[in-house]
């Protein structure tokens, strides 16, 4: 059974479709990544699937039933790209007021409150305000908040902005945690590379719509281009053959595409022929971000308001 | 349900946990108190001060005696052997506080060319003292020449204070207790609905501000939010007024055990000290004792509670919908003030005319209503008028706190942008 459906979701503002028919599904454990340059409606998405929004059409069902906002939302942890506490509230009282209102009792939300900020070398922090804490102080605490009630799915919405090397890596451990105890991750980010780390899955939207949904591998495999590094001991005097074009030399290192109808073995085997040594010879994958860009360019950036007919 | 109670909490301890709350929930009344020590005192030292006061009688209105009244502690001392025009420059230097001269005319005839000399004007009470000193020397005299006594005289003179009774009941209606009573309740409430509003405006915007507010409705409706809020602070305020009333009431008991003047009858003593201060006190208690208690409360915690919500929920919706920006606030929250203060206006004219159509209107439209009926409330209010303004104000608080719900709720996750009237319309009646 799927943590969740979204089918046919659709939220249309007077201004523009923010969400215009989206689908995807996503399963328990998996963490999925939501990708799409600024304004192509995650945030909206988000919302709808959050319960602070409704959607206009289409269907959610979580864990097997229709969405119900009342209920469900106990089941959900949210961390908006805007982070905010309250500045003057205690942070030990601030953790403990949010667990309680995603239903724990004021026992165990004190409990699991401790038991995060021992994980998180936070005890100290008990009594201090929040406005007393740096900008990635406040971002543990908020992923803290987030997570405490143990949700079945945890939406992070750019978690690791602010945040050093060492604390990013702290949270990326527990999202790998969290992730494997069965909770289902759906992360928005515009960091390509900590999709890729991190990931699974992903979907990718742009002007509202859903323009690519897969594994990371296979998306990547979809938009493979034949490119391949070749490693030589010397490189030979004068390339020409059918079967690739080089694109790029770096030192004995070459770049190649490989033309329509030839396969890999075809490049070795001219290279056997030329007598030269082979070192490597390894596939180049597009990254997600070579992706994102290929397929968000020629749209403008922030997108132009359109008239809902 | 649990969640509200759960948010109701939190806005309550983190307003009456701090500082600020301390400061002013005891420094007010301590502000009061101090207020009214220092106005006592001003009435008792006008009240007791020994003045010395020089006379120079040149139409022998009193013959060199004086009669004047008990409660008169100034010393008159009567010259003969001085100008007036010299007294009149030097009577300071001579040890004494004021100088009245009668000049040497037929006084029966004329008697508005006494004068009297003082550094600066005289208090009220004082003057009224001397006054009534040559009222009553003047009397006397023309007692004198009607061959007539003093007695003959008593048993002439009427002196008729009407009682006035009103309403049905046919209770004692003493209006100026009445109407200060229902002043002050009136005041208590515009009070309540501006302080307690703004701060549920300003605990609103700070939830948007701080960003905290989408982090929130992500675990609570954005109406038990909101509502939650509004119920806090109202507690805050509640709480608040509790301990006002409770030290307020507890000091004056502490200072009158010390100081004797310090009760009831001290400050229409010193107010108006040629009136007869057990008369004033027993029509304080009997004005005090026609007040109907119970109705009253019951209007007055049935407006507090309708005029509360009504503008709590507005100046919540006003608060979700501006941005940081101080000047924007001030813009929006001017029409929403507006009713309040135009409350409060027609509330003053209510005591000098309770059934003129104005206030008749004002009380029973639901946005000046809890203001103007609680100040008309003494006046005997028809109890249709009483019936309609009440349900108005209902039906009044079950709209605005649903449309305030709606804008609420949409305005709280918008940022960068600025909200026009026009959209918090349309945000207000769009399904959800």
């Amino acid at each position: 059974m799927n943590r969740l459906e979204v089918k046919h979701l659709k939220k249309y503002y007077t201004s523009q479709k923010a969400v215009d028919d989206i689908s995807f599904t996503l399963a328990p454990g998996s963490i999925f990544g939501l990708l799409g340059p600024n304004g192509a409606g995650k945030t909206t998405l988000i919302r709808m699937i959050t319960g602070i929004l409704f959607p206009d059409d289409g269907e959610i069902i979580f864990d097997g039933q229709t969405f119900n906002p009342n209920k469900d939302i106990a089941h959900i942890g949210y961390m908006p790209e805007e982070k905010g506490l309250y500045k003057k509230m205690k942070i030990g009282d601030q953790a403990i007021y949010l667990a309680q209102l995603k239903g724990l009792s004021k026992a165990d939300a004190l409990e699991r409150v401790k038991q995060w900020f021992v994980k998180f070398e936070m005890q100290t922090w008990w009594n201090k305000k929040v406005e007393d804490l740096s900008k990635g102080m406040q971002q543990k605490l908020q992923f803290v908040t987030t997570v405490l009630n143990d949700p079945k799915l945890i939406i992070l919405d750019e978690p690791f902005s602010g945040l050093d090397p060492v604390n990013s890596n702290l949270i990326k451990d527990e999202i790998y945690k969290l992730a494997q105890k069965g909770s289902s991750i759906i992360f928005s980010t515009h960091r390509m590379e900590q999709v890729e780390e991190i990931c699974d899955h992903i979907v990718l939207v742009n002007k509202g719509q859903k323009i690519l949904d897969g594994s990371v591998t296979a998306v990547k495999h979809q938009f493979k281009e034949n490119i391949f590094a070749i490693g030589l001991d010397s490189n030979p005097p004068n390339i020409n053959t059918p079967v690739f074009e080089v694109i790029n030399t770096k030192g004995h290192q070459l770049v190649l595409k490989i033309n329509e109808g030839y396969k890999p073995n075809d490049v070795l085997h001219y290279f056997l022929q030329q007598q030269a040594g082979i070192n490597s010879f390894h596939e180049i994958l597009p990254s997600l971000s070579d992706i994102f860009i290929k397929l968000v360019e020629g749209t403008p950036l922030t997108r132009q308001f359109q008239v809902t007919a | 349900m649990n969640k509200i109670l759960l948010v109701i909490q939190r806005e309550y301890l983190v307003r009456v946990q701090k500082k600020s709350f301390l400061l002013t929930t005891i420094g007010v009344p301590l502000i009061i108190i101090v207020f009214y020590a220092i106005m006592i005192a001003i009435g008792a030292s006008g009240g007791h001060e020994k003045s010395k006061i020089a006379v120079i009688d040149e139409a022998n209105l009193f013959a060199g005696g004086m009669e004047k009244a008990k409660s008169d502690p100034s010393e008159y001392v009567f010259l003969n052997n001085v100008s007036p025009d010299s007294l009149k420059v030097k009577y300071k230097k001579l040890g004494y506080d004021y100088f009245l001269y009668i000049p040497p005319v037929d006084i029966l005839q004329n008697a508005n060319s006494i004068e009297l000399y003082s550094t600066s004007t005289v208090a009220v009470a004082q003057k009224s003292r001397i006054e009534k000193a040559i009222n009553n020397a003047i009397e006397l005299k023309r007692l004198q020449s009607a061959n007539l006594s003093r007695e003959q005289y008593r048993a002439i003179k009427s002196d008729v204070s009407i009682q006035n009774i009103t309403g049905k009941q046919q209770k004692k209606g003493i209006a100026v207790v009445a109407s200060v009573v229902a002043f002050v309740c009136g005041m208590l409430i515009y009070i309540i609905m501006l302080i307690y509003g703004t701060m549920v405006m300003r605990g609103v915007m700070e939830e948007k501000i701080s960003r905290i507010a989408e982090v929130m409705v992500s675990s609570v409706r954005p109406f038990q939010l909101m509502m939650g809020k509004i119920i806090g602070i109202g507690a805050v305020g509640l709480t608040q007024f509790s301990i006002w009333i409770i030290l307020i009431i507890g000091l004056r008991f502490i200072l009158s055990a010390f100081i004797p003047a310090f009760d009831l009858s001290a400050l229409p003593q010193g107010a108006a000290a040629t009136a007869d201060t057990s008369d004033l006190q027993t029509a304080l208690r009997v004005g005090l004792d026609s007040i109907p208690i119970g109705m009253i409360s019951f209007c007055f915690i049935f407006y507090f509670l309708g005029g509360y919500l009504l503008y709590a929920s507005l100046f919540a919706a006003i608060g979700s919908v501006v941005s940081d920006d101080q000047n924007e606030a001030q813009q929006m929250v001017f029409p929403v003030m507006m009713p309040i203060v135009l409350g409060f206006v027609i509330m003053t004219k209510a005591a000098a005319e309770p059934d003129s159509p104005l206030v008749i209107f004002g009380s029973i439209f639901p946005l000046t209503s809890p203001v103007v009926m609680v100040g008309r409330i003494m006046y005997d209010v028809p109890i249709s008028q009483l019936i309609i303004s009440m349900l108005l104000l209902v039906l009044s608080v079950l709209f605005f706190v649903w449309l305030s719900a709606k804008i609420y709720r949409t305005g709280i996750l918008m940022y960068g942008k600025k909200v026009s009237w026009k959209e918090m319309i349309k945000w207000a009646f769009r399904r959800s």
